[in-house]
C-alpha cells in the first residue's frame, strides 16, 4: 500500500513544513502569471481580425491571413535585416570596449585615479535613455550642436547624424557603447582581481614583460568570462534597443534604424493594427526564444555557467 | 612598489593615463555642455556660443520650468510610482529568492517554481497582449499599470539567490535547531545578512522606477498621469504642440525652447547624479557577488 503507516504521516509533515515556503511564492506567482503568463495566452490576437470593442473572444477568426500580410509586407526584410544589424554590431563593439577599459584600468596603479575614473564611466548607464536622448539630440544637431561646431573648426561640414540614413546605425552603436561600456567593464575587473598573483611572478621570473604577462596571464585568465559573455549576448540577436531607437529615430532614418520593436509599436498602438502587430511580435519571441535557449546551452556546455 | 620602469612602460603609462582621463571627460562632458546651456540665456544659447560654462548666466530657463504645473504633477506621479514599486519590487524579491534558494531536498515543488519564473526573461507575450492585459485587469490610467507589470523582477530575484546560496548553511541549521521556522529565519538570519545585496537591488529597482517611461506613455490615457520620464519623453524628445497651454507658448518666445529643455533634461537627471556617488561602492559589490560564481 503506497499510503501506508509511516509514509503518509511522513510526508504530511514534510509537505506541512514546506508550506510557508509555498506562501512566500504564491504573491509574486500569481503576478507572474497574471502579467507574464496571461499576455502569452493573447497570442491568439495573432490569429484574430481583433477589434477591441469586440474583445479576444468575439473578434472573428482570420485564420493566418495576419502572418501573411507581414510576409508580404514590403518592410518585412529590411526590419528584420536592420534588427540583426544593429544587435550585431552593438555586440561586438558593446563586447570589445569594456575588455580593453578594464585592461587599462588594471595598468593603473594610483588608486584613487582608478576609482575616479570608475565612478564616472558607470554613470551613462543610470540615465534614461529619455535623458541621454534630449542630450545627443541637443549636441549632435546639425544648426547648433556642439559637435558640429567642432567639426566645423576643422572644416568639415555639418552631418545630419541623427536623419542621414548612412550615419544613424553608427550614432546608434556608439552612443549605446557610451553608455554601457563602463558598467560592463566591472564584471572584467572583477575576473582581474581574482587571477592568480603567482602566476604573474612565475611569468616575470621566465622574462616575461607587461606585454607578455598581459597577452600569457591576463587574457587567458580572463578567456572563460569573455566566452561566457560572448555567449550569452547571442541571446540578445533581435534585441536592438527599443529605447535608443525609439527616443533617437525619426521617418527620415526608418530606412536604416527602423528595428521590430519599434515597428511593433507603430502598427500597433499608432494604427491600431492589432493582430498584424501581435503576429509581428509572435515572430519576435519564438526566434529569440531559440537564441537565448542556445545561448544559455552554450554557455552551460564550455562555461559550466548554470542563471541559478 | 618600487618596480622598475623601462622607458617604453614609461611612456605607455603615461599615455594610458591620458587615455583614461579622456575616456572620463567624454562620459560627463555631454552632461556639463548640457548644463551650461540650460543656465545661459536665450540668445547666448540659440547663436551656439555656449560651450562648457554658461554664458550671461540666468535662471530663467529654470523658473519657466518650475511655474509649469504638468512639470510638477509628473514628478509626484514618479515619487508616488517609486514609492509603491520599489518596496512591492522588494517584498516580492525576497519571498521567491528564499524558497527558490533552498535544495530540491528541502522544498521539493522549487524547480517547477523556477522555471515557471525564468520563462518569463526567455519568452513574453509581446506589446499589443500586455497592453490588453492591463486593459482587461482594469489598471489602465493608474499608477497600478506601471508598478504591478513589473512586481516582480526576476533578475533581481536570480542575484538574490544567488547570494542567499552563498551564505554558510550552518547558520540556517542552527536557527532551525533553536526552533525559528522559515518566517523568522528569513527575516532574522538572512536578511540581516544579505543587506549589501538587498542595498543593491533597491537602488536598481528605484533607478528603474525612475527611469522607465514607456509604460508611462503607453498604459497613461490622460498626461496629467504621466511620470517625470514620459513627461520628458513628449516635451524633450517628441515636443508635442497639444501637450502645451497658450501660456506655455507665450513664455517659450522669452525662454527659448533649447535652454528650457537642457534644464528640464538636467533635472530629470539630478537625483540619479546626487545619490549616485555615495552607492557607487555598493553595487560593484553587490553586482559582482551576483553575477561572478565559483
Amino acid at each position: 500500500m503506497l499510503w501506508g503507516r509511516e509514509g503518509t504521516l511522513l510526508s504530511f509533515k514534510k509537505w506541512a513544513g514546506q508550506l510557508p515556503l509555498h506562501l512566500m511564492i504564491l504573491p509574486g506567482l500569481i503576478l507572474i502569471l497574471i502579467y507574464s503568463y496571461g499576455p502569452m495566452f493573447g497570442f491568439i490576437i495573432a490569429f484574430e481580425k481583433f477589434s477591441p470593442a469586440k474583445g479576444i473572444f468575439g473578434s472573428k477568426w482570420a485564420g493566418l491571413d495576419n502572418f501573411r500580410y507581414v510576409l508580404e509586407m514590403p518592410e518585412s526584410t529590411r526590419i528584420i535585416l536592420n534588427t540583426i544589424y544593429i544587435a550585431i554590431m552593438k555586440i561586438i563593439v558593446g563586447l570589445f570596449a569594456p575588455i580593453v577599459t578594464a585592461l587599462l584600468l588594471n595598468e593603473v596603479r594610483k588608486e584613487l585615479f582608478k576609482r575616479g575614473i570608475q565612478t564616472i564611466i558607470y554613470l551613462p548607464h543610470f540615465l534614461s535613455w529619455i535623458i541621454l536622448g534630449g542630450i545627443l539630440i541637443d549636441i549632435l544637431s546639425p544648426t547648433s550642436g556642439i559637435v558640429n561646431q567642432v567639426l566645423g573648426w576643422v572644416g568639415i561640414e555639418p552631418i545630419y547624424f541623427l536623419g542621414d540614413n548612412s550615419w544613424f546605425r553608427y550614432v546608434l552603436v556608439a552612443t549605446d557603447t557610451w553608455k554601457e561600456f563602463g558598467f560592463n567593464t566591472i564584471v572584467y575587473l572583477a575576473a582581474l582581481t581574482s587571477i592568480n598573483p603567482t602566476l604573474y611572478e612565475a611569468a616575470i621570473v621566465d622574462g616575461a614583460g607587461r606585454w607578455k604577462q598581459t597577452l600569457h596571464v591576463t587574457l587567458p585568465g580572463m578567456a572563460s568570462i569573455i566566452v561566457l559573455l560572448m555567449t550569452l549576448s547571442l541571446g540578445n540577436v533581435l534585441n536592438a534597443g527599443f529605447d535608443q531607437v525609439f527616443n533617437l529615430y525619426s521617418p527620415q532614418v526608418y530606412e536604416t534604424g527602423d528595428i521590430i520593436d519599434t515597428f511593433v509599436y507603430r502598427i500597433g498602438l499608432i494604427d491600431a493594427q492589432y493582430g498584424v502587430a501581435t503576429a509581428v511580435g509572435i515572430f519576435k519571441s519564438v526566434v529569440s526564444l531559440i537564441f537565448i535557449s542556445t545561448s544559455y546551452y552554450l554557455a552551460y556546455r564550455f562555461a559550466k555557467y548554470r542563471i541559478f | 612598489m618600487l618596480e622598475h620602469y623601462t622607458l617604453s612602460r614609461r611612456v605607455f603609462l603615461s599615455f594610458n593615463y591620458v587615455f583614461l582621463a579622456c575616456l572620463g571627460i567624454l562620459c560627463v562632458l555631454p552632461i556639463i555642455h548640457v548644463l551650461a546651456i540650460s543656465f545661459s540665456s536665450s540668445a547666448a544659447a540659440q547663436a551656439g556660443y555656449v560651450k562648457l560654462w554658461p554664458v550671461e548666466f540666468t535662471m530663467s530657463s529654470y523658473d519657466y520650468v518650475m511655474k509649469k504645473p504638468a512639470f510638477f504633477k509628473s514628478i509626484l506621479v514618479t515619487l508616488k510610482r517609486v514609492g509603491l514599486g520599489v518596496p512591492f519590487n522588494m517584498l516580492l524579491t525576497v519571498l521567491i529568492a528564499y524558497p527558490l534558494a533552498k535544495e530540491a531536498k528541502k522544498f521539493a515543488m522549487r524547480t517547477v517554481y523556477a522555471w515557471v519564473f525564468v520563462v518569463t526573461i526567455l519568452f513574453s507575450g509581446g506589446l499589443i497582449p500586455l497592453y490588453m492585459t492591463i486593459k482587461y485587469t482594469g489598471i489602465m490610467d493608474t499608477v497600478w499599470a506601471m508598478v504591478l507589470p513589473g512586481a516582480v523582477p526576476v533578475f533581481n530575484v536570480i542575484l538574490l539567490l544567488n547570494f542567499f546560496r552563498g551564505l554558510p548553511k550552518e547558520l540556517e541549521e542552527a536557527a532551525f535547531i533553536d526552533g525559528a521556522g522559515h518566517w523568522t529565519t528569513l527575516w532574522k538570519v538572512f536578511i540581516p545578512l544579505s543587506l549589501p545585496a538587498l542595498a543593491t537591488i533597491t537602488l536598481f529597482a528605484t533607478v528603474n522606477h525612475w527611469n522607465s517611461w514607456f509604460d508611462g506613455l503607453i498604459f497613461m490615457n490622460s498626461p496629467d498621469h504621466y511620470p517625470l520620464q514620459s513627461y520628458l519623453q513628449t516635451v524633450v524628445i517628441n515636443r508635442d504642440l497639444t501637450l502645451m497651454s497658450s501660456a506655455d507658448m507665450k513664455s517659450l518666445t522669452e525662454v527659448n525652447d533649447r535652454t528650457a529643455k537642457a534644464a528640464q533634461i538636467f533635472l530629470g537627471a539630478l537625483p540619479i547624479l546626487l545619490v549616485y556617488p555615495f552607492l557607487q561602492r555598493f553595487f560593484m559589490k553587490g553586482i559582482v557577488l551576483g553575477s561572478v560564481k565559483e
